[in-house]
């Protein structure tokens, strides 16, 4: 495996945002503090953007847009499955009414969504009429409703000034290249002035559009986050240039997720046996092109319809039917939100007020730096809690515990492809996944866990740990590190660790 | 001359807001044309849009039945190719 130092090949980008580098940031807390201002002000309370609100607050994605304008190889049109979960896939197709209905329920009923996006299920801009008319009537009857929207870039430039009337403040655009070589690799073609056009040269307009997009939103002050899909031998490497480059151009974050490549996906990558990224080679990439922007890693790929807290889909309790039952007073529910957010707000305050205080002492006693970083993977369910029980885990939280602090890593999903309906999954490989998705991690904290995984967690050489149910994450993490020191553990060495992966913290101190 | 929409289409909507003639209509299974309205865009552009933008091969027929976008021609996948996937899911 490649040992690269973090910080290296976006060295310009990190010394301009404020000259803190990849890793040694320390505790998660100081994730938002080398951003200016308004940035944070902007990102603060987005379940998206930032580590502490994601345990808090809400999004939701309304599919009005079914209608794409590009096609990726990682995507399959065709595709719709229930038990499903990742970008453009979506169950129910909304009118822009019903999802101003949807949305102003969702509101209502979950005060803590604070954010209304629009994914797809196509691509929303190759769909201006629906996606603007849902934002149009959304701002003027829920002012207090975060907008947002994602977009592969080719219809950007032209809808930059739409956006800005729509007092949009934050747009994700699906940046896999700056390269039509490589480009070429991932879409196949692009519908672009009144014609299909294939191959490099629709990948380069693809490209141009994208960059001229990005640039036209910093020039109007509007967030732009960058998302990568992280496509083993095809533009792994290369993303580091492109984290290089769109962080330069001014975009806040830049997030690189795994590929999703299943056969059963119907998709180009998926039937020709592409592989997607193991869990290690998507953090090593993170790491690289994280910068000092930490936070991004909550971002998730949630279904394109995902209503609730991040992670936990409410989607059911919101269905059509239901909604046209609902009457929601939208002035009434604005004040209840109002009081919730600021409830919220308090908590938040509260507990940095805390933690600043706790992280004035040592994390361990004895001089720590030479007990190597450890990961630890968190069943939870929000609040920042250890709260779910390892069975019910769809992802994992991975902290990492090392004499700099505890600090926040990544999502793990587990493969959970259709589980229980029988036709497509079985359970034990549900449990492998599990195993699969928390390759690298040493331990595993859970509020409960059954027999058979703690024993083959156990062999696997992860240990499960229940004895932190409902409590705090970061302070479990403390403990439980504090733990492996007096009891040893760090004077054996692990099976398969040798070569295992170091983190930035571990490259920085050797 | 008319092209026509036959039952794979996947009701993404991308023809619809593209045809000059507004000959495309949903129905509840699938998007149709209107073969009386539909002037396979000859007049307004070099090509007819719904078939320069629809996602999936085989969905759009030209006037004498024949796919505009022919199995393989959009996903690069060919059909051997996928009939050989589907056969190995199936298997599993
Ligand atoms: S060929 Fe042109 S006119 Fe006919 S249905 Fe398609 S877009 Fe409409
Ligand atoms: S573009 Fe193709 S798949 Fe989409 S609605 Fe039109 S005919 Fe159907």
């Amino acid at each position: 495996m490649e040992l690269s130092v973090i910080g290296n090949s976006s060295s310009a980008a990190d010394s301009a945002a404020g000259g803190c580098s990849a890793g040694s940031c320390g505790s998660t807390d100081d994730q938002l503090a080398h951003l200016p201002e308004h940035i944070q002000e902007k990102v603060h309370n987005h379940p998206c953007y930032s580590e502490e609100a994601h345990h808090y607050f809400a999004r939701m994605h309304v599919a009005v847009a079914p209608a794409c304008n590009i096609q990726c190889h990682y995507c399959n049109r065709k595709y719709d499955c229930a038990n499903e979960s990742r970008p453009g896939v979506v169950s129910e197709l909304l009118t822009p009414d019903q999802a101003v209905k949807k949305t102003k329920a969702v509101a209502a009923n979950i005060p803590q969504m604070t954010v209304l996006g629009i994914a797809g299920p196509g691509d929303p801009l190759a769909n201006p009429q629906r996606t603007f008319e849902t934002f149009r009537q959304l701002t003027e009857q829920a002012p207090d409703i975060k907008l947002c929207v994602s977009t592969n870039g080719l219809a950007l430039p032209a809808c930059v000034d739409e956006l800005a009337k729509h007092n949009i403040d934050h747009v994700t655009i699906t940046i896999n290249t700056v390269d039509p070589e490589i480009g070429a690799k991932i879409y196949p073609w692009i519908f672009w002035n009144k014609r299909r056009i294939f191959g490099r040269k629709g990948a380069r307009i693809l490209i141009e559009q994208q960059q001229k997009g990005l640039e036209m939103l910093v020039e109007r002050g509007i967030l732009v986050k960058v998302n990568s899909v992280m496509i083993p031998g095809v533009n792994d490497q290369h993303l580091k240039e492109v984290s290089r480059i769109v962080k330069q151009k001014g975009a806040f974050l830049h997030n690189v997720m795994p590929l999703i490549s299943e056969a059963e996906h119907g998709t180009f990558y998926g039937v020709m046996g592409q592989r997607g990224p193991e869990p290690e080679e998507l953090q090593d990439l993170q790491d690289e092109c994280a910068g000092d922007m930490n936070m991004m890693r909550h971002c998730r790929q949630c279904r394109a319809d995902a209503v609730g807290l991040l992670g936990e889909d409410r989607g059911e309790e919101f269905t059509l039917d239901k909604i046209e039952a609902m009457d929601i007073d939208y002035d009434k529910a604005m004040k209840v939100r109002a009081a919730v957010h600021a409830g919220i707000e308090q908590e938040l305050a509260e507990k940095q007020a805390k933690k600043a205080r706790l992280s004035s002492g040592a994390v361990a006693e004895e001089p720590a730096k030479q007990y190597r970083p450890v990961l630890m993977a968190i069943a939870t369910s929000g609040q920042g809690l250890i709260n779910q029980h390892f069975g019910h885990a769809k992802e994992f939280l991975v902290y990492e515990a090392s004499a700099k602090g505890v600090r926040f890593i990544s999502h793990r999903k587990v493969d959970q492809y259709c589980i229980g309906n029988g036709t497509c999954g079985e359970k034990e490989s549900a449990l492998a996944g599990s195993i699969r998705s928390l390759q690298g991690c040493e331990v595993v904290l859970c509020a409960k866990i059954g027999f058979e995984p703690w024993e083959q967690l156990e062999a696997a050489g992860i240990l499960p740990n229940g004895e932190y149910a409902m409590e705090p994450i970061e302070d479990a993490v403390r403990a439980v590190y504090q733990e492996m020191i007096a009891t040893g553990a760090f004077d054996k060495t692990r099976p398969g660790m040798a070569e295992g992966r170091l983190s930035s913290d571990a490259q920085a101190i050797a | 001359m008319a092209l026509s929409i036959v039952e794979s289409c996947v009701n993404c909507w991308a023809c619809v807001d593209l045809c000059p003639s507004e000959a495309i209509y949903a129905t509840s299974t699938h998007f149709k044309i209107a073969p009386n309205k539909c002037t396979e865009c000859e007049g307004d552009y070099a090509n007819p849009q719904c078939a320069s933008i629809c996602p999936i091969e085989e969905a759009i027929l030209d006037s004498l039945g024949r796919a505009m976008n022919p199995a393989g021609s959009l996903t690069g996948i060919s059909p051997e190719k996928l009939e050989a996937a589907m056969q190995e899911i199936q298997a599993r």
